[in-house]
């Protein structure tokens, strides 16, 4: 099946607030999309609805065909925003626990990752920098072996040099079965690996498409054009 | 070669120009393998499709072909590399002259200043 996620007519309100408004989505195989709004647009609400941390308030969700649940979760890796990990582990530890929950999980993928960037396995959590933890935990959940990778901002607080590995990271796991959501503001840092963008705007979708012909159409880069978008 | 990719053009020409520039320097022999799109996409650092694309456009001028299962290569056929060579020649050279045009330095001047340095 060539369609992975299926989203249809998506709406998720907040009291009130609407966050996401009817918001329809289809994203294939073997692509890295880029999610790219402003800060407050609803791509956080966006993700957390696919990974099924939040519930619609209406429209449907679709994973390989299957609604958000067990199923779709067994497909789908998660890297959120904050980490989520038990900083008094150690990374052995960490894997062990991705083993246990996740069948997925490709225990040698990871400790060579792990490996040849120098990070040992016995170190805990806790005495890591900050780019390090993070690099920990792409790596982890780039080693599962899932249908849909959704990694929301996970370049936002490195340096440039880790950028660069992570990106490398990024593309040496790509899996032409499985697509790559990556939700980001730092666009210019990225855009080169995406091949298809979504800009969200006001919890509704601005513009999706393929990188190369938005920059023939429009003569200019996604940064160049996303700053043009969202021109406050 | 570094890469160099700009994000304010579409990224499979400029692969493909890469890739064309390091024919025509001899930088990549004719008939030799190329790497795999995967290793290609990684060393480029851009999407691997977006390469693939890059890969597709240089089969269709016939600078690559692609063998069922070994991988794809560079054209044997040295006339073909030799003519775009040219025709990648006289694109730049039309530029040249036209930017050199209009600081006011014409054809003549240009031989005259290269022969005499």
């Amino acid at each position: 099946m060539d369609e992975l996620l299926r989203i249809e007519n998506l709406s998720k309100k907040y009291g009130s607030k609407t966050a996401l408004d009817r918001l329809d989505l289809t994203v294939g195989r073997g692509h890295i999309v880029g999610l790219l709004g402003p800060n407050g647009s609803g791509k956080t609400t966006l993700i957390k609805l696919i990974a099924g941390l939040l519930t619609a308030s209406e429209g449907k969700i679709l994973v390989n065909g299957n609604t958000v649940g067990v199923e779709s979760k067994k497909v789908i890796s998660y890297l959120p925003d904050t980490t989520y990990l038990n900083m008094n582990q150690t990374v052995d530890e960490v894997i062990k626990l991705f083993k246990t929950f996740y069948a997925d999980f490709d225990e040698n993928r990871a400790k060579n990752m792990l490996a040849a960037i120098g990070i040992e396995t016995k170190t805990r959590l806790k005495t890591m920098s900050k780019g390090t933890k993070e690099k920990v935990q792409l790596i982890l959940v780039m080693s599962r072996r899932a249908d849909l990778y959704i990694l929301d901002e996970p370049i936002a607080g490195v340096d440039p040099a880790t950028r660069d590995y992570v990106l490398n990271i990024i593309l040496s796991n790509y899996d032409p079965n499985a697509s790559i959501i990556i939700s980001t503001h730092l666009i210019s840092d990225i855009e080169k690996i995406l091949d298809q963008v979504v800009f969200i705007k006001n919890g509704k979708i601005e513009r999706f498409g393929n990188v190369d012909d938005i920059r023939e159409k429009e003569g200019k880069s996604i940064d160049a054009l996303f700053r043009e978008v969202f021109k406050c | 070669m570094p890469w160099n990719i700009e994000s304010d053009r579409p990224v499979y020409l400029q692969i493909v120009e890469h890739i064309m520039n390091d024919i025509f320097s001899g930088r990549i022999k004719t008939g030799e393998q190329l790497k795999s799109v995967r290793d290609l996409a990684t060393e480029a650092a851009v999407n691997p499709n977006t390469m693939q694309k890059a890969l597709q456009e240089l089969e269709r001028i016939g600078l690559v072909y692609s063998r069922r299962t070994s991988g794809r290569y560079v054209t044997e056929d040295a006339e073909l590399v030799k003519k775009l060579k040219e025709e990648k020649t006289l694109e730049q050279l039309k530029i040249f002259l036209e930017r050199m045009e209009n600081i006011g330095i014409s054809k003549q001047d240009l031989i005259r200043i290269l022969e005499s340095k």
